[in-house]
Parts: structure tokens; C-alpha cells; sequence
């Protein structure tokens, strides 16, 4: 099988380009909850004043392609001052992408959790932030587990746009390859099965997270982010 | 910016109609596709189940970009070419196709057992009671997702600029490297993006109070 | 086999993995009576009528419309035709208003035309006293009304019989009556019926033969007056006691 040779010889490069696709994902999905959760909160415990920059923010994510968004930031940094890694712009754009989806993900399943539990905490003596911590908190991140399953596949796929400004991950070093060695079937079929891997794993594990703190009657089909 | 658009805006504006052309045929085909996938799911046979189960996990496991690449560059090594308009249209047709199957799924499954028992206790056939009773609630039920899967596909048909497709993105990237000015028509092109996207999710939110069932 | 009967059933088994639920039911309808199936929850009533039109297929036993034997009939859906079926939680089409539910069997079945078919759903929408409905979803319906237009429905494929799967269990006991009246007057018109029910009251007054079953099995079948006042089981006695209390003479 000269296939199979081909794609031993291929598979260090294209498992150096996974491990980038890795960073990707996991700083892009970092940056979606380190501005994702306030924005969700911004929406709704914040003033309307919050809410408005909140909602133009998320206008703008959701209405404005990724790979627009990027080369955006490619150009659009340097132009400010700022030299940034393209790995580092490839974050950025990607996890500003993903925080305005996170955001509607933990906002939804803040307010699914419901006024009521917040009142019930009040007549206890909780105080807000203790109300939030112990009685919100733990039912909103159950509900928000297999939205953001969903939503970090998402990501993990998105990582391949990445490639549209030049950085080196698992889809550019598999140009690199078929550069070399002029068999792209071979080469993207090879690689659309480590994405393939990597997706089933992200789910894998977030489903078995999941069922370990599963609350009966929670679930929702994964599918493309909603995108309005 | 606006200097940028007023020079340019025919290039902008043919690759906006591209854009939405190639969103449009691809959603609808989309859902001719997603329908029979769907169907093949739950009612076909365990073979024809097992295999649209395989295709859908596949499909949603893969970047969009590495199957525009597949349908673009590789399957050339196997004879069969195609222009870059065509590529982008039939994998962005799979790729809806699958997504729009889970949602189809889903509904389905949700109206499916009662109505279709009903159905049948009048004489229908199975797939009378599918046509008939069973898929008009479902599509019904998917507009949502439907419209959410159109907007998707708007943003997510700008990848077809990576081989060459002439739509909006591309069309901005053509003139940028005129004017070397990328910034400031990337920018143009994010705000076509913005309003158009704006502009279909009021005509979606508009046509899905008409069609509701009460 | 053939027989006079409308409807005959020989030795129905059936059985859900491992529990068997039909343990050899034998009965038979003639044509413009009214039977009557009573006994506890889970004891099969129900599945005897989705036997019948193969809705759920039997394991075992025979019945019969008329001289054809439907167990194994291979156009089931012309049988279904003929056999209407009300079911308990209504099974109307959602996405159709109440002259829609109706109008669709007879275009998409029976391939009548559309002026027809509205005509014939306005004249039984009319016989269960909802006209002015025609237009209505199921949504916009109370649950008596929606029962009342399943009825309708049934009744415009002109069946030889309609089956009744515990037709009022859904309602709110204020809304059973409606739905009880209109049964009756089926009957009294001399429609061929067979219904599941724990309405007393209505198989009292109603039926033309009281079947009581348990666990599978029919315990005793005859007259109604004498399965309520002189039953030759003392289980039937209990059971007819005890729901009688329990649900009371239903519309009365």
C-alpha cells in the first residue's frame, strides 16, 4: 500500500500541526469563558447601559464570518501599534467568536435556573453572590454542559480557518505536505480523520462529564451555533 | 471606507449576489438532502440507518474548510474536476444537509409516534402518514433552526474564498490587493456582512410568525 | 372461515418481551351493536383494539371482518379504512384545523375531491355539534371538542365499525359528558361499536354487552343489567363496584 506509506511519512508533520490545532482550541475556548461569563452576566444582572455594549458585542460575533473577523485582526492590529504572533490573532478572533456563542449558552442557562431558585435563596438568608454560587451556579453549569460540548467541537473545527492567515496547524502542514508530495486526496482524507478523532473526543469526554453530573430531563441536540 | 465602497461597490455588490446565491441553493438543497437522510435515520432499515449514521458523524466531525478541500483538491487525484463555484456549493450541500437532518431528526421524532398511529388508523400508509401528516409539522417545527442553519451558511460561505469561489470575500480580497488597502475593505466587507445578516434575520423572524401553527 | 358476525375474534394472544397481556380473548360484534370492554388498568383492554386494526400486530389468533380474515389481510390499509379508531389522547393531526383532520383521509385515502371531502367534513363536524369549529386547530380546541372531532374524523371514512380506546380518559370529568353523548346517539343510530371505557354509566345504559376482563382474560361477558346486579363471578362484582364508586354514573 503506497498510501499507507505515504501517510506514516506524513504523520509527524501533521501531528506536529495537531498539537497547534490543540493550542488553538484550548486558548480560543479559554478566552470564549474568560469573556463569556461576564458577558453573560453583563446580560443579566447588569444595567441597560451594560446590556446595550453587551448586545452590540454580540451582534457583531454572530453577524461577522470568522474569516472576515480574522483577517481582520491580522491587518487591523499592526495598524494600531500592535505586532501581534498570528497564533496569538488566531486566539483572539476565534475566542471572541466563541464568547459571544458561551455567552447566550451560560446567560440561558442562568436564567433557566429561574427567578424563583434566586428567591428561595433570599428567604434563606443567602445573600446574592451566595444565592449565585450555591444555588444558581451548580444548577446553570449542568444545563450549560452539553451546549458547550457542542460549542467546543465547534471551535476545535473553527481552529481550521486559522490556516487563512498563515498559521501553521494541522490544515497547513498538510499543505505543506501535499506540496511535497502531490497526493491531497490521500493527505486531507488523513487529516479530515484526526479532526474527526479529535471532535469525537471533545464530545466523548464532555458527554461522560455529563452523565457523572447529570440532573434527569437536561439535554439539547447539538448542531451549527445558533447563529442569531 | 466609504470612498473604498463608492469605488468598488459593483465588485462588492456581484459578490454579495454570489454570496447569497450559493447560500440559498445550498440551504434548499440542503434540506432536500437533510429530508432523506432524515428519513433514512429513522425509518430506514438497519444498513441504510447504520450508513446515514456514519455520513452524518462524519460530516459533523470534519472542519467545513477540509471538506471544501476534499471535494476541491482532492478529488481531482480521482478524475473528477470541478470549478471552484461548484465545489463550494456541493460541499456546502452536504455539509447543511447533515446538520439540517439532525434538526429534521429531532422533529420528526417529536411528532412522530402518536400522529403517524393516527394517521395510519385511516388508512394511510406509512409513507402517506409521513408525507402527509408527519413532515408538514416537522419542516414546521425546523423553521428555526432552518433560518438559523441560512444565516450559518452566509458567514460560513465566505471559506469558499480559500479556492478562489468569487463571492463577497473573494471579491474583497481582489480588490484589496488593488489598493493594498486590506484593513479598511475587509472592513466594507464586514459590514455588507452585518446588514445583510441583519436584514434576513428581521424577513426570518417575519415569516416565521405567519407560518406558526396555532 | 366465514361468519355472520361483523366482526369475530378467535383466540387473540399477544405479548409485550416477556409479559403476556392477551391470554386467548374469543369474542364477536354483530352489526349496530354496542360492546362494551371493562376491567383494571394494564390488562390488555386496549391492545385488543390495536390488534384489530394492526396498529400493534397480534402474536397469535384470528379475526375476522365480515368473511375476511384481518390478522394477516395483506392490504391492511383498506381494513383500516373500514374499521375507524378514536384514541385516547385524540390523535389529531396538529398541523390541520378540525375540517383538515377530516378532509385528509378522504383525499389522501379514499381520493375524493376536495369539495367533496369539505362538504363531508362540514356534515359530521355538524353531527357532533361542532360546525362553527371547522376552522379551529386542534390547539384552539377543549379536550371534549377535540375527541368530538376524532369522532367526526372516524365516522367520515364510513367505517363498519369504530373502536374506542378509552375515549374520555383525557378529559376533565366535566367534558366526558359531551363526548359521552355523542357516543350514544352513534349507538342509537346504529352505529357498530366497540369501546374501552371506565364509564359506568355508559356501559350500563349503552351497551348491548358488557365484557369484563382481567390479567389477560375475559373473566365474564353478558348483559349489563346482570353483570352489575347478579354477576356469576364475584370479581366482577367487586370491580363493577368499586369503579362505579370510584367514577360514579359518569353522565348522569
Amino acid at each position: 500500500m503506497e498510501n499507507l506509506e505515504l501517510i506514516i511519512d506524513a504523520l509527524p508533520y501533521l501531528l506536529e500541526g495537531t498539537l497547534v490545532t490543540i493550542q488553538l482550541t484550548f486558548w480560543s475556548l479559554l478566552i470564549g469563558i474568560v469573556v463569556g461569563l461576564p458577558v453573560a452576566f453583563a446580560q443579566v444582572y447588569g444595567n441597560k447601559v451594560l446590556q446595550g455594549i453587551v448586545a452590540v458585542y454580540e451582534r457583531l460575533a454572530r453577524s461577522i464570518p470568522l474569516l472576515v473577523m480574522l483577517l481582520l485582526i491580522n491587518y487591523g492590529l499592526p495598524r494600531l501599534g500592535l505586532r501581534i504572533p498570528i497564533f496569538t490573532a488566531a486566539v483572539i478572533g476565534i475566542g471572541l467568536r466563541s464568547a459571544a456563542y458561551q455567552s447566550q449558552i451560560y446567560r440561558g442557562a442562568i436564567q433557566s435556573v429561574g427567578g424563583s431558585q434566586m428567591k428561595a435563596a433570599r428567604s434563606l438568608g443567602m445573600g446574592k453572590l451566595k444565592a449565585f454560587f450555591y444555588i444558581i451556579a451548580p444548577q446553570a453549569i449542568r444545563i450549560a454542559i452539553p451546549p458547550v460540548a457542542n460549542e467546543s467541537a465547534i471551535v476545535l473545527k473553527d481552529t481550521s480557518l486559522a490556516f487563512t492567515i498563515g498559521v501553521v496547524e494541522l490544515l497547513r502542514q498538510g499543505e505543506y505536505f501535499i506540496a511535497t508530495s502531490n497526493e491531497p486526496m490521500v493527505i486531507y482524507l488523513t487529516i479530515a480523520a484526526i479532526y474527526f478523532i479529535l471532535t469525537t473526543i471533545v464530545n466523548g469526554g464532555l458527554s461522560l462529564f455529563e452523565k457523572k453530573y447529570q440532573i434527569p430531563g437536561i439535554g439539547i441536540e447539538g448542531g451549527h451555533s445558533d447563529a442569531y | 471606507m466609504l470612498e473604498i465602497f463608492m469605488e468598488y461597490y459593483p465588485l462588492f455588490l456581484s459578490g454579495l449576489g454570489v454570496t447569497v446565491f450559493v447560500t440559498l441553493i445550498s440551504c434548499s438543497l440542503g434540506t432536500v438532502l437533510g429530508t432523506f437522510l432524515a428519513l433514512g435515520k429513522i425509518y430506514g432499515n438497519k444498513l441504510v440507518s447504520a450508513v446515514v449514521r456514519t455520513i452524518i458523524s462524519i460530516i459533523r466531525g470534519t472542519p467545513l474548510l477540509v471538506q471544501l478541500f476534499i471535494i476541491y483538491y482532492g478529488l481531482p487525484s480521482w478524475g473528477i474536476n470541478m470549478d471552484p463555484i461548484t465545489a463550494a456549493i456541493i460541499s456546502f450541500i452536504i455539509n447543511s444537509g447533515v446538520y439540517q437532518a439532525e434538526y429534521l431528526r429531532g422533529s420528526i421524532q417529536s411528532i412522530s409516534g402518536s400522529q403517524l398511529k393516527a394517521a395510519q388508523s385511516i388508512g394511510m400508509t406509512k409513507w402517506q402518514g409521513i408525507r402527509h401528516i408527519v413532515l408538514p409539522q416537522a419542516f414546521r417545527r425546523v423553521i428555526p433552526s432552518w433560518t438559523n442553519e441560512f444565516i450559518y451558511m452566509i458567514k460560513y460561505s465566505s471559506l469558499a474564498y480559500v479556492i478562489g469561489a468569487r463571492e463577497l470575500m473573494t471579491e474583497g480580497k481582489l480588490i484589496a490587493s488593488r489598493n493594498y488597502q486590506f484593513f479598511d475593505v475587509y472592513l466594507v466587507v464586514a459590514l455588507i456582512y452585518l446588514i445583510v445578516i441583519i436584514f434576513f434575520v428581521a424577513i426570518f423572524n417575519r415569516i416565521e410568525k405567519k407560518v406558526t401553527i396555532p | 372461515m366465514p361468519t355472520k358476525h361483523l366482526l369475530k375474534i378467535e383466540d387473540l394472544h399477544h405479548s409485550f418481551g416477556e409479559e403476556e397481556v392477551l391470554k386467548g380473548i374469543s369474542f364477536s360484534l354483530d352489526k349496530g351493536e354496542t360492546k362494551v370492554i371493562v376491567g383494571p388498568s394494564g390488562t390488555g383492554k386496549s391492545t385488543i383494539l390495536n390488534n384489530i386494526i394492526r396498529l400493534v400486530p397480534p402474536k397469535k389468533g384470528k379475526i375476522y371482518l365480515e368473511d375476511t380474515e384481518i390478522t394477516s389481510a395483506k392490504k391492511i390499509n383498506e381494513i383500516r379504512q373500514q374499521i375507524g379508531f378514536v384514541f385516547q389522547d385524540f390523535g389529531l393531526f396538529n398541523h390541520l384545523t378540525a375540517k383538515g383532520n377530516i378532509m385528509i383521509g378522504l383525499t389522501k385515502v379514499k381520493k375524493m375531491n376536495k369539495k367533496e371531502a369539505e362538504d363531508l367534513a362540514l356534515l359530521e363536524l355538524d353531527r357532533v355539534g361542532l360546525k362553527e369549529y371547522a376552522d379551529s386547530y386542534p390547539s384552539q380546541l377543549s379536550g371534549g371538542q377535540k375527541q368530538r372531532v376524532g369522532i367526526a374524523r372516524a365516522l367520515a371514512m364510513q367505517p363498519k365499525l369504530i373502536l374506542f380506546d378509552e375515549p374520555t380518559s383525557s378529559l376533565d370529568p366535566e367534558l366526558t359528558g359531551e363526548v359521552l353523548k355523542v357516543m350514544r346517539n352513534l349507538a342509537e343510530e346504529g352505529m357498530t361499536m366497540l369501546v374501552v371505557t371506565h364509564e359506568m354509566g355508559f356501559a350500563r345504559s349503552v351497551a348491548d354487552e358488557l365484557i369484563f376482563m382481567e390479567a389477560g382474560k375475559i373473566v365474564e361477558q353478558g348483559n349489563p343489567e346482570k353483570l352489575f346486579t347478579d354477576p356469576d363471578h364475584q370479581r366482577t362484582r367487586e370491580f363493577l363496584f368499586q369503579l362505579t364508586d370510584l367514577y360514579g354514573e359518569g353522565e348522569n
